[in-house]
């Protein structure tokens, strides 16, 4: 595959088969690896069932998550209690599994708040605007460091901040700033990229000539590629860049290897402009596939238990349904009261005068 | 207990006096360290607080203004230096499309106490971008807080104020008036942050200014006083929000309205001034409200930046305009 180094590390192959890495080994149990095929199998439904809510005119754009979820699900379980993440705008997958409730991804698409999340201590709102996460995740680092938070002998109070972006991310100045930012001060900070091979209608040759992760030594600080549709290979990877930071050895770069199996969003077509053998191609490394493939073999799970977990799936897409239903709209109250935490006159002079025309309208 | 001190040092013991009060302040930017920053304010306080309190900056302005976004998310409150004001703009995208509007974002859960410092404004003869006016950039913002001191009391007390405030606040500091020595005041209870000054008190006329020209508004009273003209004077203080009360009850006794910046005419301060008096004072006013400013061109080069700039003359004749209606 273009762009791929020799050096990727994989745990397990397409076709289910485990392999041995100098470097990196999966350390959980089948029971684990278990729960994060169920944890894959859950978000590629709740995925379809966003993208098809979208559809129904039921969600303003979704950006579908299909064929990244091992690389988003295996760094999701790398993250303890203390650590923070910093998404962009499609870390379904790493959201669920911290707990984040769906409904807060549904209203941000929607459109009835701008990301009012509860989780946002532990997971940040979504970011749109491209790569500007990536400041926010190094300054947050910055204050763990501060604080005394890394390379204390007892691991529970240590802590990193880790950040989700693309790979056409990979261009902007925000996100090479906090490169530099990260590396000066040696931040606690693990830059995660799943390099899906496309920005929108992009293919990474157009931001790269050279593997992403290879970047990472100019600026002085590892850089990693891992096979991203192996979730064994991303905890085992993850865990690692993770445990450096928190440490106190500073940042690392992961390039997730991996593809978007879907559109890039809801509005628009791949058929434009990449090759159906391409996807094809892309198919026979589906990250579900090869994980099920491998714990059948395993003996680890069966038709019985995949049968369990489809119909949790089910479940789940009728919870997520019927959650577009109970979604509130943000008043106009509400949005006045937050611009500022200290409120100004002049804009409690505007809230006024719309709350006696709106008196007005009903009278 | 008074001291007179220039605005660059009111401002460093302003700083100073921030770091003390709170451990959670820190200040960032290019060479603000050892250096003490290109003007200086920052002077000794790396010794004193250390290199976690007083960071020196790699020399990226979205980064500072980005890390600083982060540094707000785990409980700091940053104050980032901007070199020069023609500089703020790598760091631009960061201001308003994060730091404004993180906390409508997140309905008030994520708060960004952060004091962005730009030395803004001309009058030093320096070579190119470093003498612009982007105010007005800032105020159209909402989310941000837009303030100018422009006297060494001022100085010293608004940019604690600025850094004790939960929202994000643009502070914007008239270098021109680095050097100006004044009274501060270090006991008093200083007006509340959004609060505009009556600086001279006039029947005449009000002439409505912040930052830079204020020194430049008060000469020109000065001169009109000679001649026999009662102007008064009106500080801003803050550009976003104005203070509504304070302008339009001068303006509502004086009947009479001029409004002076530095920052090119159109679309500038002085617009929003002149519509909101036009709204509030339509019957009451014996002219239109007049403005002084810098005009539609990119700041020109430094020979000829005087005759750019808001002077006393331009002040005076605009003000013979709006006293002949
Ligand atoms: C600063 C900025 N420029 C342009 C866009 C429009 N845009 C949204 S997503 C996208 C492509 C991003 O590609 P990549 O970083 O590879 O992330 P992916 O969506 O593939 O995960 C673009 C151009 C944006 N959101 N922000």
């Amino acid at each position: 595959m273009r762009g791929q180094s020799v050096e990727m590390v994989q745990l397990l192959t397409p076709d289910g088969e485990r392999v041995a890495n100098d470097d990196f080994e999966f350390t959980g149990s089948a029971d684990d690896l278990a729960g994060y095929l169920r944890d894959m199998i859950l978000a590629r439904r709740f995925d379809a069932e966003a993208t098809a809510l979208q559809r129904h005119g039921e969600l303003g754009l979704w950006t579908p998550l299909i064929g990244q979820e091992a690389a988003q699900v295996g760094s999701a379980h790398a993250l303890r209690a203390a650590d923070v993440c910093f998404p962009s705008y499609r870390e379904h997958a790493v959201a669920m599994v911290l707990g984040v409730p769906l409904s807060n991804l549904l209203g941000l698409f929607r459109g009835t708040d701008g990301g009012h999340w509860e989780l946002l201590e532990k997971f940040k709102n979504y970011q749109i605007v491209i790569g500007c996460q990536a400041l926010h995740a190094t300054g947050y680092a910055m204050g763990i460091q501060l604080d005394g938070a890394v390379g204390n002998a007892d691991p529970d109070q240590n802590a990193a901040a880790i950040v989700y972006h693309g790979d056409g991310a990979a261009s902007q100045g925000d996100v090479n700033e906090a490169y530099v930012f990260a590396a000066s001060y040696n931040a606690p900070v693990v830059f995660f990229c799943q390099n899906n091979q496309w920005a929108i209608s992009e293919p990474i040759a157009l931001q790269s000539r050279i593997p992403l992760f290879q970047r990472a030594q100019g600026f002085g600080f590892p850089g990693i590629q891992v096979d991203g549709n192996d979730v064994l290979a991303v905890k085992a990877v993850t865990d690692w860049a993770m445990e450096r930071a928190r440490h106190g050895d500073g940042p690392t770069f992961i390039e997730a290897y991996t593809y978007r199996m879907g559109a890039h969003t809801t509005s628009d077509d791949p058929t434009k402009y990449r090759e159906s053998s391409d996807e094809e191609a892309w198919r026979g490394r589906d990250p579900i596939l090869r994980l099920a493939t491998y714990l059948r073999n395993l003996g680890a799970v069966d038709d019985a238990w995949l049968a369990a977990v489809e119909d949790e799936a089910k479940s789940l897409g009728a919870d997520v349904r019927a959650t577009i239903a109970q979604l509130k709209d943000v008043t106009m109250d509400e949005l006045f009261e937050t611009v500022y935490a200290e409120p100004t006159v002049a804009l409690e002079s505007q809230r006024r005068e719309y709350a006696a025309y709106l008196a007005g309208e009903d009278a | 207990m008074n001291e007179k001190l220039t605005m660059a040092k009111a401002l460093n013991r302003g700083l100073r006096r921030a770091l003390q009060a709170d451990p959670k302040v820190l200040l960032a930017g290019e060479d603000i360290g050892k250096l003490g920053g290109v003007f200086r304010i920052t002077e000794g306080l790396q010794a004193e607080f250390g290199e976690n309190r007083v960071v020196d900056s790699p020399l990226a302005e979205s980064g500072i203004i980005g890390t600083a976004v982060g540094l707000c998310m785990r409980g700091y409150r940053p104050v980032v230096e901007i070199q020069f004001d023609g500089f703020v703009f790598p760091g631009f995208a960061q201001i308003v499309s994060q730091v404004a509007k993180m906390h409508m974002r997140t309905g008030g859960r994520q708060k960004m106490p952060m004091v962005i410092r730009i030395p803004f404004g001309g009058g030093i003869g320096a070579v190119e971008h470093h003498s612009e006016s982007p105010e007005a950039y800032f105020a159209h913002t909402p989310g941000l807080k837009v303030v100018s001191c422009a006297n060494p009391n001022d100085a010293y007390w608004m940019i604690q104020q600025a850094i004790g405030s939960d929202d994000p606040v643009v502070f914007l500091e008239p270098k021109r008036r680095y050097q100006q020595k004044g009274e501060v005041n270090f006991t008093d209870r200083p007006a509340p942050m959004h609060q505009a000054s009556i600086v001279r008190h006039g029947s005449d006329a009000t002439l409505l200014a912040y930052g830079p020209m204020v020194k430049t508004c008060l000469d020109a009273a000065a001169v009109a006083a000679e001649e026999g003209t009662d102007l008064e004077v009106v500080d801003l203080r803050t550009i976003s929000p104005i203070d509504w009360v304070t302008v339009i009850s001068s303006v509502r006794r004086t009947r009479r309205a001029i409004v002076v910046h530095e920052a090119p005419l159109t679309l500038g301060l002085g617009a929003e001034i002149a519509a909101k008096l036009t709204e509030e004072l339509f019957y009451v006013m014996e002219s239109p409200v007049l403005r002084v400013a810098g005009f539609d061109m990119p700041y020109p080069p430094a020979r000829v930046e005087s005759e750019y700039l808001p002077s006393v003359d331009r002040i005076l004749d605009t003000v013979d305009t709006s006293l002949a209606y």
